[in-house]
């Protein structure tokens, strides 16, 4: 039976998310932009929102079930206040989610009850590499076999918290086929580079990484001799980035309309011309048009079913709508929408990173 | 909880549908196309005996009870996206109740309803149209002047209408009616407008021309002339008091909300058929599809198509939405327009651009792909224009009155 409506208790997760996200998110977004940094006190409050906790089930330390739904519905809340902000508060699922899904039951036994503290631990994903025919089914970054280890050798880039994380999971082409590997802080071999600085999300932080012969114990290959199903993890990956997409457009689309109504122009609100009426009208059809790809998606992954084209397509639909609506939300503002004292310029860059960001996010 | 689990019964229906698709309608498509104003007989006859014997007319989904949700929206927007993924202007011609009837069941009185609709459920094929554009007004309803005047126990209806779908099978192939909106106080404006069901063979009502269109051929686009045309007062569906400056308007406009859903699903049929095609035609190039690539690798084609495959889905989601809150008994005002504007958007665009990635081919009349951009083009058009749902969306969106954003 089809239904667009979450649930009660999905409800309480977006209205406890939605409300931190305009406190708490929204308020530091412009400053943590420009100092390329979060707060960590806004990070420790957006952790005690128990998301991920509230996806590892009691056996590891946690008090729930994993819900792709779920994931997504607090990803767009999330982004809706600060796309640095939601990113670094999901950077824990990026090691959390895949063990939890494809992980060893040693390896979840070991590693899931990092992740059910009190206090928000950064975790990590090396999966992008720095060229422009980058394609995360193809990687340049490989792992060898060597006497029961692997030997893991490439350049990474856009790896978040690389310096931080105690945990990362780096993906290599293990036989030709995209595997994970469970890259413990400071194991020799894997060089974190400098702090990239990108167009946007700046507040998030992303490294370049090194891996030059970095030995990694077999016991560590993730989801053990049988390797992991990298395709579920990169649909995961594609929705929840779809998901933040989505609150970013629809973080511009509201400031857009209330100034729409707000701002006169030959003597009434701009917003009564049919020219800024129309676009606001465009926006807001393929915003919710994305969220239902998005949730079809999702649902698909709830039900173990196969989500790829699913997800490709609201990946691919979402990235270019973010782009299209945060574009329109700066044309609306005209050349304030352009000042940095409005936060729309920001959300444009940040719109713009979707089409070339993978793996950063996962649900 | 959200689900995306098409209901079994959905799917049953489908599968009968889907065959009717195509063996009896694709293979006719071009026959009707290019013999404009011929009737598909066999087609209709075949939908209005099926509808007898299953006691199911496609034109209505699943049944709808009094009150709780049902899947009726849901199930329609499915048969008709399947139905026109067969041909859309055949399936402009399938006999029921159709748009008239959604006027009637959206502003009807139960007796009215009984009245009305009972001949769709038994004798030979029949038709219901609906009558609202006029030469001077299109999307500016409230401009109507084709009036109806009470004399004692009748309206008498004087007027001109035009682009009435199914016009010509409603009154003149069959036992039929139309729902006919004029104005019952001119000067009242929108507040006096109200909609009438003229049954055919009534005096005062004729057809006088069938429109030459650029798609949906099969389809008849009818005018209609009233010259005094008498019928009883309780013809009048809803309520004949002129009091609220915009209730009796709204309660007319219902019926888009319920229509629209039905139109986008029609044009999200055509460009499914149009995407199907183009990838069977590229796979025999030996292109296929990758759709895990990142989109700075794929080709020209493989962006268009992925892209194409991308608005398709979304516009169809919008429109199962509109269509469960129909079934749910909300307000789906925004979501219908939404999804009709999507749709009427998408359905342009991916036909236009199925014809350009085929080339020559794409432009020749031995494929379909030039006959569905051509039928396409209606769905930005009927049921209210893409510009006209914008700004019904944008109204409501921002809380404007129509004064406040024209």
């Amino acid at each position: 039976m089809f239904s667009f409506e979450p649930s009660e208790e999905q409800q309480m997760f977006i209205e406890a998310a939605s409300k931190f996200a305009s406190k708490e998110l929204r308020e530091h977004a412009r400053h943590a932009d420009e100092q390329s940094a979060l707060d960590p006190a806004v990070l420790a409050s957006g952790w005690e929102l128990g998301l991920l906790p509230a996806s590892i089930p009691e056996q590891y330390g946690g008090f729930g079930e994993r819900s792709a739904i779920t994931g997504v519905l607090a990803a767009e809340e999330l982004a809706w206040g600060d796309l640095s902000g939601a990113l670094a508060l999901s950077a824990p699922n990026l090691v959390a989610f895949p063990v939890l899904l494809c992980g060893t039951d040693a390896q979840k036994e070991e590693i899931l009850p990092q992740f059910c503290s009190d206090s928000y631990v950064p975790a990590s994903a090396a999966l992008i590499e720095p060229r422009y025919d980058f394609d995360s089914t193809a990687l340049e970054t490989t792992a060898a076999r060597s006497n029961g280890d692997y030997i893991l050798s490439g350049v990474k880039c856009n790896v978040p918290y690389a310096a931080e994380a105690e945990w990362m999971i780096a993906y290599a082409s293990l036989d030709g086929k995209t595997e994970g590997f469970l890259v413990r802080k400071g194991t020799p071999g894997a060089f974190v580079g400098d702090r990239e600085q990108n167009m946007g999300m700046n507040a998030f932080p992303l490294y370049s990484v090194d891996f030059r012969e970095c030995r990694i114990p077999a016991s560590q290959r993730l989801g053990g001799d049988n390797g992991a199903g990298f395709a579920l993890l990169l649909n995961c990956s594609r929705v929840a980035l779809a998901a933040m997409a989505v609150g970013v457009a629809r973080g511009a689309y509201e400031y857009a309309l209330e100034y729409a109504k707000n701002r006169k122009a030959f003597g009434e609100a701009i917003a009564q011309r049919q020219s800024i009426a129309f676009m606001l009208a465009e926006m807001f059809i393929d915003i919710e048009a994305a969220r239902l790809m998005i949730w079809e998606a999702a649902w698909l992954l709830d039900e173990k079913r196969d989500a790829t084209r699913a997800a490709c397509l609201a990946k691919n639909f979402a990235d270019e709508m973010a782009l299209m609506v945060t574009d329109r939300a700066v044309q609306t503002l005209g050349g304030h929408g352009y000042i940095r004292d409005y936060p729309v310029e920001m959300w444009l860059r940040n719109a713009r990173g979707f089409a070339v960001m993978e793996g950063i996010a996962i649900v | 909880m959200i689900s995306f689990e098409t209901p079994p019964e959905i799917d049953k229906r489908l599968e009968y549908v889907r065959q009717v698709a195509r063996e009896q309608m694709r293979p006719q498509a071009r026959h009707f196309d290019e013999h404009e104003h011929e009737v598909p007989w066999d087609f209709i006859n075949l939908m209005w005996d099926t509808a007898l014997k299953t006691g199911q007319s496609f034109r209505s989904g699943a049944p709808r009870p009094d009150e709780g949700p049902s899947i009726a929206s849901t199930m329609l927007v499915h048969i008709i996206e399947s139905l026109s993924w067969g041909d859309a202007g055949i399936y402009l011609c399938g006999p029921g109740a159709g748009l008239g009837g959604a006027a009637i069941e959206a502003t009807g009185t139960k007796e009215q309803k009984e009245r009305f609709l009972a001949r769709y459920r038994e004798g030979k094929p029949k038709w219901a149209s609906m009558a609202m554009t006029e030469p001077q007004c299109g999307s500016d309803t409230a401009a109507i002047r084709t009036t109806a005047v009470r004399d004692g126990d009748h309206w008498v209806l004087n007027g001109e209408k035009i682009f009435v779908t199914s016009g010509h099978k409603s009154l003149i192939d069959s036992e039929g009616l139309s729902v006919i909106w004029a104005t019952i106080d001119p000067s009242a404006g929108r507040a006096g407008i109200k909609s009438f069901v003229v049954e055919a063979g009534t005096p005062g009502l004729t057809v006088t021309k069938l429109e030459y269109k650029l798609g949906i051929r099969a389809s008849d686009t009818a005018s209609i002339v009233l010259e005094n045309c008498r019928i009883p007062l309780n013809n009048l569906l809803g309520s004949a008091e002129v009091v609220d400056k915009t209730k009796g308007f709204k309660g007319a406009m219902a019926t888009f909300d319920a229509t629209r859903p039905s139109v986008a699903a029609s044009a999200l049929g055509i460009a499914r058929a149009s995407i199907e095609l183009l990838k069977d035609l590229l796979a025999q190039e030996g292109i296929t599809i990758r759709y895990q690539t990142p989109r700075n690798l794929l080709s020209a084609i493989e962006r268009d198509v992925v892209d194409m495959e991308g608005q398709l889905r979304a516009a169809w989601l919008l429109t199962l939405k509109a269509a469960w809150l129909m079934d749910q008994r909300r307000p789906n005002t925004i979501e219908s327009s939404s999804c009709k504007v999507k749709a009427g958007d998408v359905v342009t665009k991916i036909t236009q651009k199925a014809v350009e990635l085929m080339g020559p081919r794409g432009y020749s009349r031995a494929l379909l792909l030039e006959k569905w951009m051509r039928d396409a083009k209606i769905n930005d058009l009927f049921e209210g224009t893409g510009q006209i749902n914008r700004l019904i969306i944008a109204r409501r969106l921002l809380g404007y009155t129509s004064a406040q954003l024209k």
